[in-house]
């Protein structure tokens, strides 16, 4: 660990600065804010850059050194005027918030930032009970090692009994989806490549003493772009995403950019939950960020939302979107259709999964379907282990013909 | 000729000398960032002065200003340094002729700094007159991880590693500003090495103050009227809200059409530099602009009648 060089010739801070700043940057780490032992030392060689007047200063010098993302701020607004105007208040609503959450919180605090200050404080007490729970839970796992056979495969989710689906959690778990590569414009030494490296050929002619020139080449590399999952969680359809919120614990655990939306009647960005390691404890965690399980849907308010508040955030590098959704719209379906051009123009693919497709006579007749079919590339089946495991297995394959969505215009 | 600004107050004053109208945090960011000698990373809507702080230093502190625009792809060779291989393609044959084939030797000739094409990093590393230049990597998110990653280095000790050369550092660190649009997450490795700051839209306030100063020969009631209508907007529920950039477009835009005042025709008939987006566009011509223009007119009427009274 290097120490600041600034402070070697100042007077050590008066020791209630540093003491404070110390357990000022603890409450923000136990809030979830990433500030390790570095940015306290910098917050301190800040603190007395000598030109702090106000309280404001103080707020925007802390504020530089401490915050590294913009949603962090909200947190730090609220710990900063807690902390800093009465240290004992902390302690006091630390207290309170610890009587709330032994009593399963009555009344909840209205501003997002206290609240996330508290969820903070809570998860680490629920993570710990969990912890200790934890033994008995494995116990219980063993029951379910047989592996799912063909009946289970092929079996519609809403028609399977809990064991069934457990089996097919289990299955479904293991799952990798290979999505469609993009060439990048990056280049990767290769022996059959079409480019010529000059910096390694020039090195290689020097090995051999520059009497012959032979030429290294290199080829574009292939990447995954990043994918976006929207998953609609109404009534109609949560049975399927139940289980298919189990399929995109297995995608983001094993993708690095992908990003996870669930909506109904609103929509909620859930990527950090399923990132946990823990498929109980991703679920446990959506189940607590998503207020609208099983209600209504309006696809096309949700969609402007996304599109308004995610889309250029999460849809750049030649995004790939996996839709999950009936497309029973309820409203009027102009600005579904409105949504959907727009989606269009900042998405390179659409996959449009949609449960419905387990009835052999379905027709894309529902004004909601009619509306989103012009744009999607690829129309598929979601309600099965089969139409899953086809869909990991396939989507990076050009469009087969039975999920061309032209069939059902 | 300028020296680094020693207190909060001497970088705002700094920076609205040169034509940039900063609030308390953004002055305050910025002159931690000098003072600590950190990168500075800026990140906001397009269109707020994110790039415009990098210039404005850079003329405000008499330093040369070295740009690095970034996109997709953007590799070492374009943005480091690159061998010229022509050249020394040319040395091998001629070392070749001469009969000259010491390996260790031919590969310290052929890999020396003669060769070597300096890129912006690399120039940006130098500082031939004793003052460091500044560094302004631009739309960072606009490249793949894997150079935010070569960044690293660059940014914690200001110094290059080639492999065939060795380490080049820096004498003097260059001032580096980071700019983003957030159109992904930058990853936090990077932005642990910085000082962050999120520049939002300006108030009310602050942005007549900047129309004042880099549009002087607008009128002040014109000016009024644009910011206030521009506000409204912002306000509104609109795919892309305009950014101060725009503002000043906007102003300019009336100026050259010779308007006084704004009425529905003009605002129309120029709601394009404003909007850059059809949908917007759409929902607000016609009725729309005009109920925000009749809006923002009975707000003036008011504050002029409580400052008369």
């Amino acid at each position: 660990m290097m120490l600041a060089p600034s402070n070697d010739n100042k007077p050590l801070p008066t020791g209630k600065l540093a003491a404070n700043i110390m357990h000022f940057s603890r409450v923000l780490r136990e809030a979830g804010l990433p500030v390790g032992p570095a940015s306290v030392l910098d917050a301190l060689d800040a603190a007395q850059s000598g030109s702090l007047e106000t309280r404001e200063d103080f707020y925007w010098t802390l504020h530089a050194i401490l915050v590294k993302r913009r949603d962090h701020k909200e947190v730090f607004d609220q710990a900063f005027h807690v902390f800093w105007k009465k240290p004992k208040m902390l302690e006091q609503l630390m207290q309170l918030m610890y009587h709330q959450i032994t009593r399963a919180a009555p009344d909840k605090p209205k501003d997002p930032g206290f609240r996330r200050l508290a969820e903070a404080m809570f998860d680490k007490l629920e993570s710990q009970s969990q912890r200790q729970e934890k033994p008995q839970a494995l116990e219980l796992d063993a029951t379910f090692t047989t592996s799912a056979d063909d009946i289970i495969r092929a079996k519609d989710f809403e028609q399977m009994t809990l064991a069934e689906q457990a089996q097919a959690k289990k299955a479904i778990s293991l799952l990798r989806l290979n999505t469609r590569k993009i060439r990048t414009r990056r280049f990767q030494p290769d022996r059959a490549g079409a480019n010529i490296d000059m910096r390694r050929t020039i090195k290689n002619s020097l090995r051999a003493g520059g009497d012959m020139i032979t030429l290294a080449t290199r080829e574009r590399q292939w990447r995954e772009p990043p994918l976006v999952v929207l998953c609609d969680i109404s009534g109609s359809c949560s049975n399927y995403s139940r289980m298919f919120l189990h399929f995109l614990h297995a995608v983001a655990n094993d993708k690095t950019r992908v990003t996870i939306f669930l909506f109904g009647t609103r929509l909620t960005n859930v990527t950090r939950e399923l990132k946990r390691r823990d498929i109980d404890e991703a679920v446990g965690k959506v189940s607590t960020a998503v207020k609208d399980w099983s209600g209504g849907t309006r696809i096309g308010l949700t969609l402007r939302e996304f599109n308004k508040k995610w889309a250029r955030r999460v849809l750049a590098q030649n995004a790939s979107v996996l839709l999950m959704s009936d497309g029973l719209e309820r409203e009027d379906v102009t600005q579904l259709t409105l949504e959907m051009q727009r989606l269009r123009r900042s998405a390179k693919h659409i996959v449009w999964l949609n449960p419905l497709l387990r009835f052999d006579g379905f027709q894309a007749k529902a004004a909601g379907i009619r509306a989103i079919m012009p744009y999607v590339d690829e129309f598929r089946p979601v309600h099965s282990l089969d139409s899953l495991a086809d869909l990991a297995a396939t989507l990076a394959r050009p469009t087969s013909p039975a999920h061309n969505p032209k069939n059902w215009r | 000729m300028t020296n680094i600004p020693t207190s909060i107050d001497a970088t705002a004053a700094m920076l609205k000398g040169n034509g940039y109208v900063a609030g308390r945090d953004m002055a305050t960011v910025v002159f931690l960032a000098l003072k600590m000698k950190r990168p500075l990373f800026l990140e906001g809507e397009a269109g707020v002065g994110k790039t415009e702080i990098a210039k404005v230093l850079a003329e405000g502190l008499g330093r040369k200003l070295i740009r690095l625009q970034c996109y997709e792809g953007l590799d070492i060779n374009s943005a480091v340094y690159e061998w010229n291989y022509a050249a020394q393609m040319i040395e091998i044959r001629l070392a070749e002729a001469s009969g000259e084939l010491d390996r260790k030797r031919m590969g310290q000739d052929i890999f020396a700094e003669r060769f070597l094409i300096k890129r912006a990093l690399l120039q940006a590393l130098e500082s031939p007159d004793g003052k460091a230049p500044v560094l302004l990597i631009d739309e960072l998110d606009r490249t793949d991880e894997a150079f935010e990653a070569y960044l690293l280095e660059i940014l914690s000790d200001y110094q290059v590693t080639i492999p065939e050369l060795g380490t080049i550092t820096a004498k003097e660190p260059p001032i580096v500003i980071i700019t983003s649009n957030r159109t992904r997450e930058v990853h936090d490795a990077l932005k642990r090495r910085c000082l962050y700051h999120w520049v939002g839209y300006p108030d009310a306030k602050r942005e007549l103050d900047i129309v004042k100063t880099k549009r002087p020969k607008a009128s002040l009631a014109l000016a009024n009227e644009v910011v206030r209508f521009v506000q409204a907007l912002r306000a509104g529920d609109l795919f892309k809200a305009p950014g101060v950039a725009e503002t000043l477009d906007w102003i300019t835009a009336l100026n050259e059409l010779d308007s006084v005042a704004l009425d529905p025709q003009t605002v129309n008939d120029t709601l394009g530099v404003l909007l850059k987006y059809q949908d917007d566009i759409v929902r607000m011509e016609g009725s729309e602009a005009k109920r925000i223009l009749d809006q923002i007119k009975d707000e003036i009427r008011t504050a002029a009648a409580t400052a008369a009274s």
